[in-house]
């Protein structure tokens, strides 16, 4: 799956959106990669990601199958990574989303330390990637670029409604959806952190960038690009 | 996917979290609808949406009173308020709509485990794309368009007649009924789905081949196209084959994933790389 790789937008939009993940290789069974796995989500954790995830689970903010009727007016907004820690049950891919450099870059080099044999990826520009590399002293092995989306473009909504829909690779939130939590937040129905959440809770995996997404909605108020 | 008319209060929230548009409130019934033909049973609308328990007949009363006193009635927007969805039971070949779209199912109907396949994500175990090779993943219907395998068998027919490798354990592969030709299943040509990757390997000495094949059939196609190229850097983490090529045809490279080399093969785990079909 390609769920990382093709987020809307160019090399600058980045900026603050590092994935990094690991996953254990289905043809090659790695009798530890539980572990493995749930130590890559611990030191994650103290580099301070603003998403953290498994591709079984989802991330930090999840729906809910029984929600409360007074969360309409005092809803739990906070992420929960340590629920995506204690609920990795079996061995999937998990990410974790850092909303700067510096410690995407801190982590990279842990986790190059902590040795744990599991391959790593780091999903951003090819920039940001490199410095990664550099400042871990990684050479890389192999890169997959992100071309674009081709073909019937037209049917692509607009940038900012693209730049939100395609934090989830799975195309689970919606364009409309995005559209309306930019239509909510110029209103000033929601703040941008509650249209974060609504918009958190639809991705699978983990892998929106809650802060990116702040970003985006705040320039879409006053449609700066 | 089902609503319950007995449930659904048609607040309209599920109307926006459909990625492919399919829900509707019916002018007559007055409930919140699917349209069978364009949904491709992601779930999206049950495993997003935040469930409440409301009694529908007291959500009703309260909206229509809210209504005639032009009160804006705005829940939580991502809240079914009445749990109205209920999963249907899905027969082939309406099953492989879920199976390429709903990430959280993994995918039994192609015999093939999880969505898509690792490509290069796993390349410093598996051996898979090697110095010298391309490899291309050609996702269809992405973001929010979705796609008929219909038209992705015209992308697989100009491939396999290229001579490609395809993917042995890709799920479109799966579902072909000759890989030699790159003709899928006939029963499922018409099933829509959020979107489905065609996985091939070529030398890189093919890669400028294979993307103006990609660009002459995506021109027939109604559908956008996400292209990836992945390929393995050199000794030294140099990669100065591949990207050159893709900017001299027009690219302007944003985004990459890199794998930094960190896996290792277990030993008690080795076994030969997974092969490609080949064509």
């Amino acid at each position: 799956m390609t769920n990382t790789l093709h987020r809307f937008g160019d090399a600058e939009s980045f900026r603050d959106d590092y994935i990094v993940f690991a996953l254990p290789t289905k043809s090659k069974k790695d009798p530890n990669a539980l572990p493995k796995l749930r130590r890559f989500l611990e030191i994650a954790l103290e580099y301070k990601p603003v998403n953290l995830g498994d591709a079984r689970h989802g991330g930090a903010l999840r729906s809910s199958k029984s929600l409360s009727p007074l969360s309409h007016w005092k809803r739990d907004m906070a992420p929960d990574f340590q629920a995506v820690i204690r609920g990795l049950d079996a061995p999937t891919s998990c990410a974790a989303v850092f909303d700067n450099p510096e410690a995407a870059e801190k982590f990279v080099k842990r986790i190059k330390e902590e040795d744990l044999g599991i391959s790593v990826n780091v999903s951003t520009s090819i920039e940001g990637a490199a410095r990664c590399c550099n400042f871990a002293c990684i050479d890389r092995h192999s890169v997959g670029y992100s071309l674009g989306f081709e073909g019937k473009t037209e049917k692509i909504p607009d940038s900012q409604v693209a730049a939100l829909s395609t934090m989830c690779g799975h195309g689970m939130i919606s364009h409309s959806f995005a559209k309306k939590m930019i239509d909510f937040v110029k209103e000033n129905r929601r703040t941008p952190d509650q249209a974060v959440t609504y918009l958190s809770r639809f991705c699978s995996c983990g892998i929106f960038n809650p802060s990116r997404a702040k970003r985006i909605l705040e320039d879409a108020r006053t449609k700066a690009q | 996917m089902k609503i319950s008319r007995e449930r659904c209060v048609a607040c309209g929230n599920c109307t926006y979290v459909c990625p492919m548009g399919a829900i509707y409130i019916d002018p007559v019934l007055k409930r919140a609808t699917i349209n069978r033909d364009e949904c491709v049973e992601c779930y999206a609308c049950y495993n997003g949406l935040s469930q409440e328990h409301l009694n529908p007949t007291m959500v009703r009363t309260v909206r229509r009173v809210f209504a005639a006193l032009r009160i804006r009635f705005e829940p939580e927007p991502d809240v079914c308020p009445t749990a109205a969805f209920e999963p249907d039971e899905l027969t082939w070949p309406r099953v492989v709509r879920r199976a390429f779209s709903d990430p959280s199912v993994p995918h039994e109907s192609t015999g093939v485990e999880g969505r898509g396949t690792e490509e290069v994500k796993t390349n410093d175990v598996t051996g898979r794309v090697k110095v010298g090779e391309v490899g291309f993943t050609i996702e269809f219907g992405r973001p929010g368009v979705g796609v008929r395998f219909h038209e992705i068998q015209q992308m697989c027919w100009a491939l396999a007649e290229a001579k490609v490798s395809f993917e042995k354990k890709n799920p479109v592969t799966s579902l072909m009924s000759d890989v030699s030709t790159g003709t899928l299943r006939p029963d499922i040509l018409g099933e829509k789905v959020m979107s489905a990757i065609v996985e091939i390997k070529v030398p890189v000495e093919r890669t400028e081949e294979i993307v103006h094949l990609v660009w002459e059939v995506e021109k027939k196609l109604d559908t956008v196209i996400a292209l990836g190229v992945a390929t393995r850097c050199g000794e030294h983490g140099e990669e100065d084959v591949v990207a050159p090529v893709l900017e001299r045809l027009g690219y302007k490279i944003e985004r990459a994933k890199t794998n930094i080399g960190l896996g290792r093969i277990v030993e008690s785990a080795a076994e030969p790389a997974p092969e490609a079909a080949h064509v």
